[in-house]
């Protein structure tokens, strides 16, 4: 049972890529500038901006970047914000705060702790009624979370805006969860083929093989600071036309088999 | 407005809150219109609030086999995968369907955080306590991959965290697995437990209430927490004739607020009419719905009106917050158990702590348990970041 999906748009962010372009450039061999400071995310009315806290920076900032790409209305897009973690840093400040001074926690941090934050902010700053998830599969959650939006799109035959991204650990978590740096991507997907395709991925599930990843120009480093940078490198290696084919986790002992059909 | 969908079997079912283990002890409770809370007595300090604690987590430990996921969040799992016959309904489903066939699609708000705030409270030079120094229970997949362990699945298994909808959207994303063929089985449901981050969080938003909560009671003051664990198995229909189905499922986004709700309910009026939808059903056809209902004044006061103007007053409608606590991310579960036992029992639980009716609510409102027929259950679930879910279920076709 293979199911296939069209990719409209891609968005990407770490401290040291601002977008997919800036991959591309550097798989060619010649690097970019690193972007600077905190992700944009200029989908956020400003105050938003002030108020979000990293996560959802980061995720709105890809989120941004893919639905651009794609040309599509964001608020026509059902959405699925995937992270391993959630937000770090307010985990970290949370459990410090419980642990010394807890009716002290702020109120805001608090409603920014849920893990679908991002796709409240997301939904709120682009006025979007469509379905909004937030899902997690620890180290697998850009494989099982890509499974999520791509059958959303094709069993309602509707685009699907599917994000996934993680910060940096914070505090004791921070050489628990081995994540020292940001990462996150984002996909525009379509149950169709359309003039805004630009790659068409056939999605098997398969038994999980071990499948060691080259990243070719790509410092070992970037993907190894965040868990979900080096699971997302495969398709991110695919879309870029360096590959047709890979394996992405799934699940425990599933695996996502990826074939990239064409380019456009 | 969508397709409307083959209806599922839900084969199997269980639940377990403050009202007990088992479905047993929860109908023999909303009969009897007996609550499960008392004073808050957890944790060290506690608030002066009221809780749906579960008896007997604390003397229930993973077997050794699974002690690198232990914590409070896991053991509520475990606790709740072994009443009605669950695990062995699962294990026959493996049976039946291989276990990569079955999906496992669980939702939770904080998982087993309340591991990590134990952690912080007695880090060790800064680092966490060497007992706690496992990374599975640091982590909101922790309870999804601890029952992935637990039972043995090997298909796709995913956490649903969009906080109190996280446990009624699983059987949306299974119902969309198993009708693309990629799995012929899904285990759904959801845990979550008390801790500090969400007793003090709701605490600081000043949203708990300092007696029981009375949802849709005029002089109501806030939300009662409570932890649960439920659990479902859902196969195609022709795989259980006789058990209830899974009609239609809702999903929608408020665009309005992080932690207040639309003031109209757009979200929750476009979730439940998109459930109606799927299910290919009119809203007068509807029997009995299980609120949201969390004794928040905000929410209450817009989901009695959506109440008012969409549905006859032979439609009867309750929270059962006031029973259970408000249990967040497993939330979705214990209400859809609820649905359920309506259908199967003909049973509509009353609002409990509703005394004094809030002039909003209409005469949909079932203050007091009622007999009746129930061919049609709904559940409403809505959730932080205006994130709206809605379930529909129905008994079986004669």
């Amino acid at each position: 049972m293979s199911m296939r999906v069209h990719v409209e748009g891609i968005g990407l962010w770490s401290p040291q890529l601002a977008d997919f372009a800036a991959l591309h450039a550097q798989l060619q061999g010649t690097p970019p500038p690193a972007p600077a400071g905190k992700p944009p995310a200029s989908t956020l009315p400003a105050n938003e901006r002030r108020r979000a806290p990293e996560s959802v920076l980061l995720a709105i900032e890809v989120a941004g970047q893919a639905v651009a790409m794609s040309g599509r209305a964001p608020a026509e897009l059902a959405c699925v914000f995937g992270s391993a973690f959630g937000d770090l840093s307010i985990t970290d400040y949370m459990c410090e705060t419980l642990a010394h001074a807890p009716t002290e926690l702020s109120p805001t941090r608090f409603h920014n702790s849920v893990h679908n934050a991002a796709a409240g902010y997301w939904t709120i700053a682009t006025g979007c009624h469509a379905p909004s998830s937030a899902v997690c599969a620890w180290h697998d959650s850009i494989g099982a979370g890509l499974l999520e939006a791509a059958a959303m799109a094709l069993a309602d035959q509707r685009p699907v805006l599917f994000v996934c991204s993680d910060v940096a650990g914070a505090g004791p978590l921070a050489p628990i969860t081995r994540s020292t740096q940001a990462f996150g991507c984002a996909f525009v997907l379509a149950p169709e083929t359309s003039p805004r395709t630009l790659a068409t991925l056939s999605l098997q599930l398969a038994p999980r093989a071990a499948t060691p990843m080259d990243g070719g120009a790509l410092p070992a480093a970037w993907s190894e600071a965040n868990a979900t940078a080096a699971a997302a490198l495969p398709l991110l290696v695919v879309l870029a036309g360096r590959d047709r084919h890979c394996q992405m986790a799934a699940a425990g002992g599933l695996g996502l088999e990826i074939l990239m059909e064409n380019v456009a | 407005m969508p397709q409307p969908i083959h209806p599922l079997a839900v084969s199997a079912y269980t639940v377990t809150s403050a009202l007990g283990h088992g479905v047993a002890d929860h109908l023999r409770a909303l009969e009897a219109a007996r609550g499960g809370l008392r004073p808050n007595d957890f944790g060290d300090a506690p608030l002066a609030c009221w809780i749906g604690r579960v008896d007997g987590v604390e003397d229930a430990p993973l077997p050794a086999a699974f002690a690198a996921w232990e914590c409070r969040n896991n053991r509520l799992a475990w606790l709740g995968l072994q009443q009605d016959g669950f695990l062995a309904q699962a294990e026959a489903a493996i049976a039946r369907y291989g276990a990569a066939r079955i999906a496992l699609v669980l939702g939770t708000s904080t998982a087993s955080i309340g591991a990590t705030e134990e952690g912080y409270r007695r880090l060790e030079n800064g680092r966490m306590p060497a007992d706690l120094e496992r990374s599975g229970v640091h982590m909101p997949h922790s309870l999804t991959a601890f029952v992935a362990a637990a039972l043995g699945l090997q298909g796709p298994a995913l956490t649903v965290s969009t906080a109190c909808s996280s446990s009624a959207k699983v059987f949306a994303s299974a119902e969309r697995l198993i009708r693309l063929g990629l799995v012929d089985a899904a285990v759904v449901g959801g845990v979550d437990t008390l801790c500090g981050s969400v007793l003090f969080g709701f605490n600081s938003l000043e949203l708990v209430s300092p007696e029981r909560c009375r949802p849709f009671d005029r002089a109501r003051r806030g939300l009662s927490l409570g932890e649960a664990a439920g659990f479902a198995l859902l196969e195609r229909a022709g795989a259980a004739p006789a058990a209830p189905r899974l009609l239609g499922y809702g999903e929608a986004s408020d665009a309005h607020h992080m932690s207040t709700p639309h003031p109209e309910g757009l979200g929750a009026e476009l979730a439940l009419r998109d459930a109606l939808a799927r299910a290919g059903l009119d809203a007068a056809q509807v029997d009995y719905i299980n609120l949201h209902g969390t004794a928040s004044l905000k929410n209450d006061e817009v989901e009695a009106a959506l109440i008012g103007r969409i549905f006859p007053a032979s439609t009867r409608a309750s929270s059962t917050k006031g029973y259970t606590g408000h249990t967040l991310g497993a939330a979705g579960i214990v209400e859809a158990a609820f649905a359920l036992l309506a259908l199967e029992h003909g049973f509509v639980p009353g609002n409990l702590g509703g005394d004094e009716p809030d002039p909003a609510c209409g005469p949909q409102f079932a203050w007091r348990g009622e007999r009746r027929d129930v061919r049609i259950a709904l559940s409403n679930s809505f959730g932080f970041g205006g994130n709206n879910a809605c379930l529909a279920f129905g008994k079986a076709a004669a």
